[in-house]
């Protein structure tokens, strides 16, 4: 079989401030293989097709397309060099029909005006070559996740496509709708085109893929044949590293229950059942998308309970509003901190009593003192690096800001904890500041759910882990069977 | 299902039925208002609002908003009446006016575009300063007194019945609609105010196509303009205070989303049919313009509530 490489890519890299999210990525992707990407959630993966495809600019490094190369592509030169993506998020104009997004910014026909039959006919050609029935003048709004996908497998086959790039094309669809997908997905294969796949489900990965690189950490780490590697050896490869950051230990005695959820589904999540205790750290381990944060939402009170029961100290309860979950005592402290966590604009003062203005108010008018013995405690208790208590929050590191957040969500009062991501964009020793806190946090009797990407930080920090697949819960897992192996395992889905 | 079935015909025929109602309405209430001429006349008011719109209707629908559309009628009618006052004939002086309007559109698309700052501020920025600069330079006194070539687009008659301003109308509508909901550049401009991100990765220049449809916007207001000044026979610095509301009162009802995305300039049309219907019936009936007003809120309020509870009801079912 002959082996020509297609795209390629050398010493490729890609830094954010503070974050290498690729560093020197040398790989070649091979004319007419399907070729799958695999790593963990932030490994790199997405930022590399992203730069494949032109829509954003490499920090240095090459990428060599059909014997081209180039230091950094335009959507459009991408495009004209034959390299398609569907993101994991669709880009489709909801407003307009399958067949105008089939064929958004191209020339159909000759002259001003454009033949809408002329199009319609064309999109239900490739609809029908994919083997599917959609009314190409449905609005996109009408379509569900998979018709959407087909859309934009429709919308990339439409052109000149020499690659197809395919980031995450799974994640929403059904059974149904993934076995379609993989008819598809050959049958372009067939046709000689090049696919790049990344997904986080292993079994797909054997199912279609020739080749597959694992990515870890914003590096690369190797590339194998599927038929020459296991599900173990890929596994390995993916988590790699050793524990390198150490995680303060505790030794807390558990109380009683705290927090107890009975077949809980909402917010899209199904069927999740956990007890909590006082002192306990809960763990919520997953892949992207299997609905840890919106089971958080639904406990918040941010998103409705569709079914099931939360028992808040053995007594149900039903929280309709967030406010009511703040009076109960759960706190959030939600994963996108610089939007939902802090008011950026506000004064470190200002952003600790946000939620306790009652405490520190009188009749009418924030007390001044009362305000300033509540900052202090708070500020001095977890230990905010700050100048002075007037800073603005968007002054201070990223570190420095969770405090706050934390500090928020302490001084109304909070007894159960919700960690989202709580050390994301966050540097080593702050890291360690925040894990002593939550230390300190449960040996005083608050509950704390953490949810987390970082495989080690969930598994040094937590007591014990619930994992969610699809946003179902698969399993929980006691302290003692922990180990990176199985909760990849269990969370990427096999049943 | 029922109710479905209500939503499905509301959509389609809504805008119809308010027009027959009101139509009806009218006919038993206001004396007068059913007959031919007053029928044309209501035509004849909706021509200028309408040609306006068209270009409101554009720049809507790629995601933008134009609050200075008024102040675009009163500075370029005061450009059209000083040249044709000083002995410019009328077709330059016309071409000046629509070119005014369209330096302003460039103005207000490259501010928008380039600082990629909030469409509604901008134009409120330019719309201050040019309803101002028009009372400053007149010191409030308006023009009047034009050759009589000039007063054949508002006031002429074709026939001696059919008022010219409505072929215009007709002409601007038509423009509107190819170049809209039929031309390529139209389908840009409903990309980039559907899903900008979407219409980037299509290879779309974004900064561009704002640009023009902020140029286009005010190629129709231009038109407006010189209709409005045609009609009136003076230009008066004030003209066009209440358009920028006006318009987007009219697109709204004709199902332009206020974000982006959605509307046609056929249907706008509609909405300019009802606000006008709604001028000229209660006027005949003895109210003023505050009247209307109450009226207007309550009706763009009404369908902005059928518009909304149908989404709700649509994402409950999904």
């Amino acid at each position: 079989m002959s082996e020509r490489p297609f795209l390629s890519t050398q010493h490729l890299c890609k830094y954010y401030p503070g974050v290498k999210a690729n560093d020197d990525i040398s790989i070649t992707i091979n004319q007419g293989e399907i070729h799958a990407l695999m790593g963990e959630n932030g490994a790199g993966k997405s930022t590399i097709i992203k730069m494949m495809a032109g829509a954003s600019e490499p920090t240095s490094g090459t990428i060599t397309v059909d014997g081209q190369t180039f230091t950094s592509l335009t959507p459009q030169q991408a495009k004209d060099l034959g390299i398609e993506v569907i993101y994991q998020e669709f880009n489709l104009v909801p407003s307009m029909s399958c067949a105008e997004n089939i064929f958004l910014n191209r020339h159909t026909n000759q002259g001003f005006l454009v033949d809408a039959k002329d199009r319609a006919d064309r999109a239900r050609e490739l609809f029908k070559e994919l083997g599917v029935d959609i009314d190409p003048d449905r609005l996109i709004s009408t379509l569900s996740p998979g018709q959407m996908q087909i859309v934009e497998i429709a919308k990339a086959i439409s052109t000149d496509v020499k690659l197809l790039i395919m980031d995450e094309p799974t994640a929403p669809l059904t059974v149904a709708e993934v076995e379609l997908l993989f008819k598809i997905v050959a049958d372009l294969k067939k046709k000689g085109i090049t696919i790049i796949y990344i997904s986080h489900r292993i079994e797909e990965i054997f199912a279609i893929a020739d080749r597959v690189s694992v990515f870890r950490d914003g590096h690369y780490i190797d590339t194998m044949k599927v038929s020459e590697t296991t599900r173990q050896e890929l596994v390995a490869k993916m988590v790699g590293r050793e524990l390198t950051e150490s995680y303060p230990s505790r030794n807390v005695e558990l109380g009683e229950e705290t927090l107890r959820l009975e077949n809980v589904c909402g917010n899209g999540v199904k069927n999740v059942n956990f007890t909590v205790h006082r002192g306990e750290i809960l763990g919520f381990a997953g892949l992207i998308g299997a609905g840890r944060t919106e089971l958080m939402s639904v406990i918040y009170g941010a998103e409705p309970l569709d079914s099931g029961t939360i028992y808040f100290h053995g007594k149900p309860v039903h929280i309709k509003e967030t406010s009511e979950a703040i009076k109960l005592g759960i706190g959030l402290i939600p994963e996108d901190r610089k939007n939902s966590g802090v008011f950026q604009s506000w004064s470190i003062a200002w952003n600790t009593v946000i939620m306790c203005l009652e405490k520190v108010s009188g009749k009418v008018f924030v007390d001044n003192k009362k305000e300033k013995e509540v900052v202090d405690h708070y500020v001095r208790e977890l230990g905010v690096k700050t100048p002075s208590n007037e800073q603005l929050v968007k002054n201070l590191s990223g570190g420095n800001q969770q405090k706050v957040v934390l500090a928020k969500t302490l001084a109304a009062d909070t007894e159960i904890l919700i960690f989202d991501e709580p050390t994301r964009g966050i540097d080593v020793g702050a890291k360690q500041e925040i894990y002593a806190l939550m230390n300190d946090l449960v040996e005083k009797g608050h509950t704390i759910l953490m949810v987390s990407s970082d495989m080690p930080e969930l598994l040094g920090m937590s007591d014990r882990l619930v994992v969610l697949c699809e946003k179902e819960q698969v399993g929980i897992i006691e302290k003692k069977d922990f180990s990176q192996e199985y909760v990849l395992d269990m969370a990427s889905g096999t049943k | 299902m029922n109710i479905d079935k209500f939503f499905a015909f509301y959509k389609k025929y809504g805008l119809f039925v308010v027009i027959v109602v009101l139509a009806l309405f009218f006919t038993v209430a206001a004396q007068g208002f059913m007959n031919l001429s007053n029928i044309l006349n209501i035509f004849k008011q909706a021509s200028i609002y309408g040609i306006l719109c068209v270009g409101v209707t554009i720049v809507m629908v790629s995601g933008g908003t134009d609050m200075s559309v008024g102040g675009q009628v009163a500075i370029s009618g005061l450009v059209l009446a000083t040249l044709m006052k000083s002995g410019v004939p009328p077709i330059i002086a016309i071409i000046a006016c629509i070119l005014t309007c369209m330096a302003i559109g460039c103005f207000n698309g490259f501010f928008i575009a380039f600082f990629n700052t909030a469409p509604i501020v901008i134009t409120l920025c330019a719309k201050l300063m040019l309803e101002g600069l028009a009372v400053v330079v007149t010191k409030g006194i308006p023009i009047y007194d034009f050759p009589k070539s000039f007063y054949v687009v508002g006031q002429g008659f074709i026939g001696g019945v059919f008022p010219v301003s409505i072929i215009v109308l007709a002409i601007a509508v038509a423009i509107g609609y190819l170049l809209l909901q039929r031309s390529y550049f139209g389908r840009k401009l409903f990309a980039i105010g559907g899903n900008r991100e979407a219409a980037r990765l299509a290879g779309i220049n974004i900064f561009k196509t704002r640009i023009y449809s902020y140029l286009i916007c005010s190629f129709f207001v231009g038109i407006s303009s010189w209709v409005l000044l045609s009609k009136t026979g003076s230009a008066s610095p004030t003209a066009g205070a209440s358009y920028p509301f006006d318009a987007m009162t009219a697109c709204m009802l004709g199902g332009v989303t206020f974000g982006g995305g959605n509307g046609n300039v056929l249907t706008t049309f509609l909405g300019v049919l009802i606000i006008s219907m709604l001028g000229n019936g209660l006027l005949l009936m003895g109210y003023d313009n505050n009247v209307q007003q109450i009226i207007k809120g309550l009706i763009l309020l009404l369908a902005m509530c059928m518009d909304a509870y149908q989404k709700i009801r649509n994402a409950k079912a999904v």
